[in-house]
Parts: C-alpha cells; structure tokens; sequence
C-alpha cells in the first residue's frame, strides 16, 4: 500500500544516538564533517573510521539501511578512485604501461579519499536515520533563528516544511483515489512506451494538483481561526532542553576530534 | 446586550475573473442574536449562505453593511481580530485540512501557540483539551493515522484549547460515518451542557439540528425561522418547500396527525415518538 511509506528515511530507536538533541545533532554532524577533512592523513583519518564505525554501532541502524544510502553515490565514489589512481603522478610509480601510471602515493590517495567518502555518507547519514523530519525541522529553524534578525523567513520556512510533511500522507492517500478512480474509467497505466504511460500520469496529476489548492486555502483558513499571524509573538509547547546525553554526545566527540588533530601532529 | 450580536448583516462575494465583476450577494440583511450558553442550529439548504454567515462570526468574513458584534466587539476592527477569534473557534467540514501539525498534540498546541502562551499553561491546556474530547490516549499519533470522526475531535479539541466561549461548527459532520457523527455530536453536546460554551452548529442533518436548544432556518441569504426545534419541525410543509427535511420521527407523527390521529406533531426525538405512540395505543 501507497499509504504505508514512509517519510524520510527515519528509522526510530531508543538508542542514545537518538536521544540527543536534534539541534545538538545537527552541530555534531557539522563538527563531524570538518574533523574528516581536517585529518590529513590515513592515521588521522583512522580515528575518524572509529568514530563513525562506533557511533553506527551504538545507533543499531541495520547495516542493510546503510548499504541503501551508500549505493547511489557509489558511481561518485567509484570516478573519485579512478581520477586519484590515474592522475596522481608523485611516488614511485607501480604500474608504467603506455601512457597509464599508476603510483603508489596515487593508490594511497584514492584509498583515502574513498575512505573519507564513505564515512563522510554514513556519518550523516546517521542524522537523518535517527531523527524523525519534525525534530529535524524543529531543530533547524531554532538553530538558524538568529538569521530572523538578517530578515531571513525563517520561521516561515520551517512552517512550510511542517505542512509539507503533514500533507505528504493525505496527498498520497488521495493519489491512490484518483488512480483507482481512473482506472475505473478505463485508463490504462501499465501498458504501452515510456511515454505513453508518462502522458498517461496527466489524468491524475491534474485533479490532484487542484485538490491541493483546495486543501491548502482550507487550511490557511483554519489557521487564521486559530489566531495564526505568522512567527511573531509566537511560543513553543516543547521546549528543548539539553540534557546530560547530550554533554557526553559532545564530549565524545571532542575527544575524537583530538584524536585527529593528535594524528596529524604526530604524522 | 447578548454575546453575538448580528444586525442587518449583509455580505457578497464578487468574481473578479469575470468582466465585469460579477457580484453575488449571499447575505441579505440578517439579523440575530445569540446568547451566552446557547446552542443554536443553523439550516439551510446548499447555498443559502449558511456557511458565509459563520464565517462572519469570527471576522473571517467582514459585512458588507450591517454590523457583527462579538462579546461587545466589532469584527470591522481589525484591532479586534484576535481577541474575537480567541472568543470564537472555529471548526470545519474537512478534518484533514484544519490539522496543521503531524502530531496530534502539537496540533491542539497550535493556537496556544500562535497567542504566545506560556508552555507549561500550553501543556496543561493541550493536555486539558484531549481529555474533554476523550483523545488524550492518541496524543503522540499521526493524525492520518486517525478515523475521520477521531480527526475532527482533535480539530474540536485544537479550538477548546483556546478556551473561546463559543465554538462555530461548519458542518462538522458530513465528511464522517455515522459512528464518527454521532461521537462528535456526544462531544459538541457535553461541552454545551457541562462546560457551557456557546454551540452554533451549522448542519444539514435534521436529527443534529433537533438536538440544540434553538433553530435558525435561513434561505436565499435570510432568515426564515427562529424558533425552539420543536416549532420549525412541526411546520413540515414550510420545511419542504424549503428544501429541508424533518427528523423521521417528526414527520410520522406529522403524518399521523393529518391521518386524524390525537398526537403532538411537535415531536422531535425518538424517545418523544415512542412515549407519544404508546399513549396514543393504549388510550384505545
């Protein structure tokens, strides 16, 4: 069923990956990042494997979701390798046969970067595998509201988003009704070209895409009942507190972001 | 003076895409009163400007002449646009376009949060509101999980949060089954009767409209009736021609009546038309 699907790819748990705060998360994530490109080297670059090996561990995501998210960035990773392997041309060479050379620092810098990738898409990837969409959208139009004073909409952002996954369900569910519906007709969806079952879509896209603006001037109209006037003024039922998970979420990361600097230092 | 204040309301809706402008008066003149405590019904055939009119309840609407008094208030004033809509909630026809949040308790959060209420005060009230509603349990769903008559008791409760001393329902009914009806009736009900808010339903089922204190009939953009239930559905020819019904009950009585029989044809519940129909059959 269409109505089953779920959105993003959150995965919930009770893990203490999960547990940290969305907006300490998002922090992390960004530290995470910047400590990978920091390490300069494969020993660098070795505690940044431990923590993202560890971190994964402690988030108990199936290893069979990670491989999902890897795959299609696979090809990037692949080309990565080959242009490091092929136009590195410092070291000594491995390989001389025409005009192809083949290093050793070229094989050290494609085994690096493919490494740097990898951990680079599994640690983010963690964010959003252990964050439902509505912590994330809380999370970010909290962290940015500073930008409110620069005139950016940030609380109007955040609640596009939010209605935005509010309505995916409805949409879809309403999708389903209007192709059974038109299947009733006798459309025909299944046979036929490429093409011919994209223009077939058209009946289904058009009603569908009236019905939204239906909904959505429905509910711009029950917001304003409900004495909505935009961010101003407005509070929060959930407030966001950090907690002491959150102080070890950091620490733990402090300390292998020393570890990398460490590496470099003594490499 | 009463709490809604309504005189010589009129109001139309102007098509601008036709040239020239179409314009479609919906309102012609209406003039009401509500009380505070009341539960009134408003009916009309498609059309007739029911839903227009509470619109123009909580200043969604503005008259085009006439005025629209709420608790002393004027919806004209645009000062006044929250303090009456913090006065007067609204619910609609459709459960899924009125939810905002996709969690249920963040959803009855909304307008607390729109008026800047404190959090704990939102918890408490949020918390508050789902239990008068009987959806506390259901507090942490998704609302697409919900049945539609459980949809639009998270719509009720997202409006008794505010604490408004009236609720506006827009017929809030037609989209649900007969079980989801009859839920969100029991709820309108019990928080006209133990918590005394003001009940103005706009319906199209007669059995609803039977069940409040008070009956409005409007048709063409006026009102036609105003009367307790009882009196406008033993007018069962003037209904017709309206293009209304009356309650079953109401209209086998009705029919009994004209057959020659001795029995009431105010007669408006079903409990009413058993009692009269065993008095009826034992007195002979």
């Amino acid at each position: 069923m269409i109505k089953d699907m779920t959105i993003g790819q959150y995965f919930p748990g009770k893990s203490p990956v999960h547990r940290l705060d969305a907006r300490l998360k998002i922090l992390l994530t960004i530290a995470f990042i910047v400590m990978l490109f920091v390490a300069d080297d494969i020993k660098g670059l070795g505690v940044g494997i431990a923590f993202t090996f560890i971190t994964f561990i402690i988030s108990r995501i199936p290893l069979k979701m990670m491989f999902k998210s890897i795959r299609p960035i696979l090809i990037i990773i692949i080309i990565t390798a080959m242009l490091n392997l092929f136009f590195v041309h410092t070291g000594t060479p491995l390989v001389e046969w025409k005009f192809i050379k083949i290093t050793d620092k070229g094989v050290e810098t494609a085994v690096f970067m493919v490494v740097r990738i990898l951990c680079l898409i599994v640690g983010t990837s963690l964010l959003t595998y252990t964050s439902s969409p509505i912590d994330l959208t809380d999370a970010i139009e909290r962290l940015l509201s500073p930008l409110k004073k620069i005139k950016v909409p940030v609380h109007e952002l955040a609640m596009m988003m939010t209605i935005a996954l509010r309505f995916i369900p409805t949409l879809l569910e309403e999708t389903d009704k209007i192709t059974s519906a038109q299947k009733a007709r006798g459309a025909d969806m299944e046979t036929g070209s490429i093409f011919k079952r994209a223009k077939a879509l058209i009946p289904i896209l058009i009603p569908l895409f009236v019905s939204s603006f239906r909904h959505a001037e429905e509910l711009a109209l029950a917001m304003e009942c409900r004495c909505y006037h935009g961010g101003e003024g407005r509070t929060r039922m959930k407030q966001l507190h950090f907690k002491l998970i959150d102080l070890w979420g950091t620490l733990y990361l402090v300390f292998f972001f020393a570890g990398v600097i460490v590496m470099n230092k003594i490499g | 003076m009463s709490f809604i204040h309504i005189k010589g309301l009129e109001f139309s809706y102007v098509n601008e895409f036709e040239e020239p402008p179409v314009k479609n008066t919906v309102l012609k003149g209406i003039d009401l009163d509500i009380e505070k405590g009341e539960f009134v019904a408003v009916l009309g055939h498609n059309g007739s400007g029911k839903s227009t009119l509470a619109k123009c309840i909580n200043a969604i609407n503005l008259p085009e002449k006439g005025e629209v008094l709420v608790d002393g208030l004027d919806t004209i004033n645009e000062e006044n646009l929250l303090p009456i809509r913090k006065r007067v909630g609204m619910v609609f026809q459709n459960p899924d376009n009125q939810i905002v949040a996709t969690i249920v308790e963040e959803d009855v959060a909304f307008a607390l949060e729109n008026l800047g209420v404190e959090p704990t005060e939102i918890r408490r009230r949020v918390d508050e509101a789902l239990k008068t509603v009987g959806m506390y349990e259901y507090r942490m769903h998704a609302p697409h999980k919900l049945s539609g008559g459980q949809k639009q008791r998270v719509a009720i409760a997202g409006v008794i949060a505010m604490q408004p001393e009236c609720i506006v329902l827009d017929e809030p009914t037609a989209m649900l089954d007969p079980k989801g009806r009859s839920e969100v009736m029991k709820t309108i009900k019990m928080l006209n009767k133990e918590k005394g808010v003001t009940i103005v339903l706009i319906t199209h089922y007669m059995e609803e409209a039977a069940q409040a204190d008070r009956v409005v009939v409007i048709d063409g953009g006026e009102k036609i009736m105003d009367n307790v239930p009882q009196k406008i559905f033993s007018q069962v020819s003037v209904m017709r021609n309206l293009g209304l019904d009356v309650p079953q009950v109401t209209e086998i009585a009705d029919f009994l009546k004209n057959s020659g029989y001795d029995i009431s044809n105010e007669i408006i519940t079903e409990d009413e038309c058993v009692d009269a129909l065993y008095a009826l059959l034992t007195k002979k």
